[in-house]
């Protein structure tokens, strides 16, 4: 009986097998494909993954639950929840002026909606250190009203704006351009006021976009190290992210602390990226269906 | 605010319908200058800081900056990982499009899952992991370490490193350019009789070259300006293992404001390069699509798909 069901099993295999592929090069391309994959991400990923499995729960709990390492985690998302908020807000307009109008140098501006990708985050983060000091460009003026620009919490924040913006600029711009104004204007002459409009014809298509644009604008954010270690001033339970935390371990040797941290971060960036997986999928859902 | 559908009909000048005698709304304008004041405010004075500080002690001050001993070997040592790092992802990034593009087989949305997902782990996790296994009280460190070859804290675990951040750029670009090609012209030079790579270099490489372009120009962008990671697994070996970001950290934790913008100068000038061939490589992408498919909207469709798709970078 087992043996005619294996035998089943080969007949089907074989069957498979043997159905030719008219492009050659299956065996070639996925030997490479998965032994770079494997060798390059998967087994160094394992090991972080067995490695935390090696320590045991009460003591993982303990790393965890330490303050510092919970002041670090609710900086980290307290401050990439805010820079993303601002990044979906600014996201949208600028999305919006560079899909709608038409201005000088428009293409120079849609150019450097990129720039936060392609600077290495190191110069973005000495340059937004510099500028937001107290001697700065701009933090001369914002330290004139009593604000302390780099060297805090929001200098932070304002690194992770930078880092963030073009993920809502991007994501949002597509479904804007092709969203047909004649939707706005058949609203407006059944007499919808701006408000209405907006609430109710514009938010609904551009939701789905907008959440995915603020979700990988978060993602990155809880991440990002380069650009937040200059400006934050890097102060223990006050201005210490997530990143820079294991950093400190590392550099303590203390490996199992790190590891604690890295896996718990981890477990944050894949359940954010099934979330994007999922918006993503939606958005392409709702515009399918206009 | 967002502007209401009067101000929008006039404001976008190709909207069809105008609105004959109103006056022209203020909303455009406004919005405009908000999102000119927002992006000059984050994205352009940080860039133009950076040219203004390097340049600020004078030509000559840069320029000695520049030529300095470590600089010069940082800049080397940038140069040797990209020449490593890049070449690799490529080969790997045309071998899994070719194998998700060409093929049907089980497991192929997990195996693209699984090549993006260097985006979602932070570079200083990735720099962790490369630690964990290569320090010397691990196995495979000691091993290592016992037969004197060093790995942490030296070229090779800069160049995995790198290699592990970079890994997706080339594939997320060539696979979807790729996907939207189908298979029609390969099985139609297979069936003229041209041989398996004959039909990859004659038919597929220029039908994908403007999409490999690009993920080549962001996967270097990416390679030269990597921080976290690198920073986690090189040990900061002046001359030895500081590549251009990092003696960017080095100069500036020293003070030397001058000789880390004039650096950092340096990897600007690399990212506005990179900006630009992004502009040059879109139109002639766009170009390549509109004349091979005839259908401009459609086609226009599949290139934001793709823009959105780009994730972590």
């Amino acid at each position: 009986m087992r043996k005619s069901r294996i035998e089943k099993t080969l007949a089907r295999w074989a069957g498979r097998r043997r159905r030719p592929r008219v492009i050659p090069g299956f065996g070639l391309t996925m030997g490479i494909t998965m032994s770079y994959l494997g060798l390059i991400v998967l087994l160094p990923l394992s090991v972080l993954f067995f490695k935390s499995l090696g320590i045991s729960a009460q003591e993982f709990l303990r790393m965890v639950a330490s303050e510092r390492t919970l002041a670090a985690f609710k900086l980290s998302f307290g401050t990439s929840i805010i820079a993303a908020s601002v990044n979906t807000l600014c996201g949208l307009v600028v999305a919006w002026v560079l899909v709608r109008y038409d201005f000088f140098g428009k293409a120079f501006l849609d150019a450097v909606v990129d720039l936060p990708f392609a600077l290495p985050t190191a110069v973005a983060g000495i340059s937004l250190a510099t500028i937001y000091s107290r001697t700065g460009w701009i933090g001369k003026s914002l330290s004139g009203v009593g604000i302390q620009g780099a060297y805090s919490r929001l200098g932070i924040v304002i690194a992770l704006i930078f880092i963030g913006f073009p993920f809502v600029v991007r994501t949002l711009q597509p479904v804007l351009k092709d969203l047909d104004p004649q939707m706005e204007e058949a609203a407006a002459c059944l007499g919808a006021t701006r408000a209405q409009t907006f609430f109710k014809v514009l938010l609904p298509v551009l939701l789905p976009a907008a959440l995915t644009g603020f979700a990988l604008a978060l993602a990155r954010g809880l991440g990002e190290y380069g650009s937040v270690v200059f400006i934050s001033g890097n102060m223990p339970m006050k201005t210490e992210i997530v990143p820079l935390l294991i950093m400190t371990k590392l550099e303590e040797y203390n490996y199992e602390g790190a590891i604690v941290i890295a896996a718990v971060m981890l477990i944050f960036s894949f359940i954010l990226m099934l979330a994007i997986n999922l918006l993503q999928a939606w958005s392409r859902r709702k515009m399918e269906v206009r | 605010m967002l502007p209401p559908p009067r101000g929008l009909v006039v404001g976008s000048g190709g909207g069809g319908l105008a609105v004959h005698g109103r006056k022209r709304s203020l909303v455009p304008f406004a919005l405009t200058c908000a999102a000119i004041l927002f992006m000059g405010l984050f994205l352009l004075i940080p860039l133009g800081a950076v040219f203004s500080y390097a340049f600020r002690e004078g030509v000559r001050a840069f320029w000695a900056s520049v030529s300095d001993k470590d600089a010069l070997s940082a800049i080397r040592l940038t140069f040797f990982v990209v020449c490593l790092t890049v070449p690799l992802n490529v080969l790997f990034g045309i071998c899994a499009a070719w194998n998700i593009c060409k093929f049907r087989f089980r497991g192929k949305n997990l195996l693209v899952t699984l090549i993006d997902l260097p985006f979602t782990v932070s570079p200083v996790i990735a720099g962790l992991i490369f630690v964990l296994i290569f320090n010397p009280a691990g196995k495979l460190g000691g091993w290592l370490v016992g037969r004197d070859i060093r790995v942490l804290f030296a070229v090779p675990s800069i160049v995995l490193a790198t290699a592990f951040v970079t890994f997706p750029f080339v594939a997320r670009e060539v696979i979807p350019l790729m996907q939207s090609q189908g298979t029609d012209d390969e099985e139609a030079a297979l069936m003229l009789g041209a041989g398996g790579w004959k039909t990859f270099t004659r038919v597929t490489l220029p039908n994908i070259r403007w999409g490999l372009l690009y993920g080549v120009i962001l996967c270097t962008a990416r390679a030269v300006g990597e921080f976290g990671a690198v920073s986690v697994v090189s040990g900061h070996i002046r001359g030895k293992t500081v590549t251009m970001p990092l003696q960017v950290e080095i100069l500036y934790n020293e003070y030397n404001f001058t000789a880390a913008f004039a650096v950092a100068s340096l990897l600007s000038l690399v990212s506005l390069l990179t900006l630009l061939a992004k502009k040059v490589t879109e139109r002639n992408r766009r170009i390549k699509k509109a004349s091979y498919y005839g259908q401009p909207k459609k086609e226009e469709r599949m290139d934001y798909v793709r823009d959105s798709d780009y994730r972590r970078q």
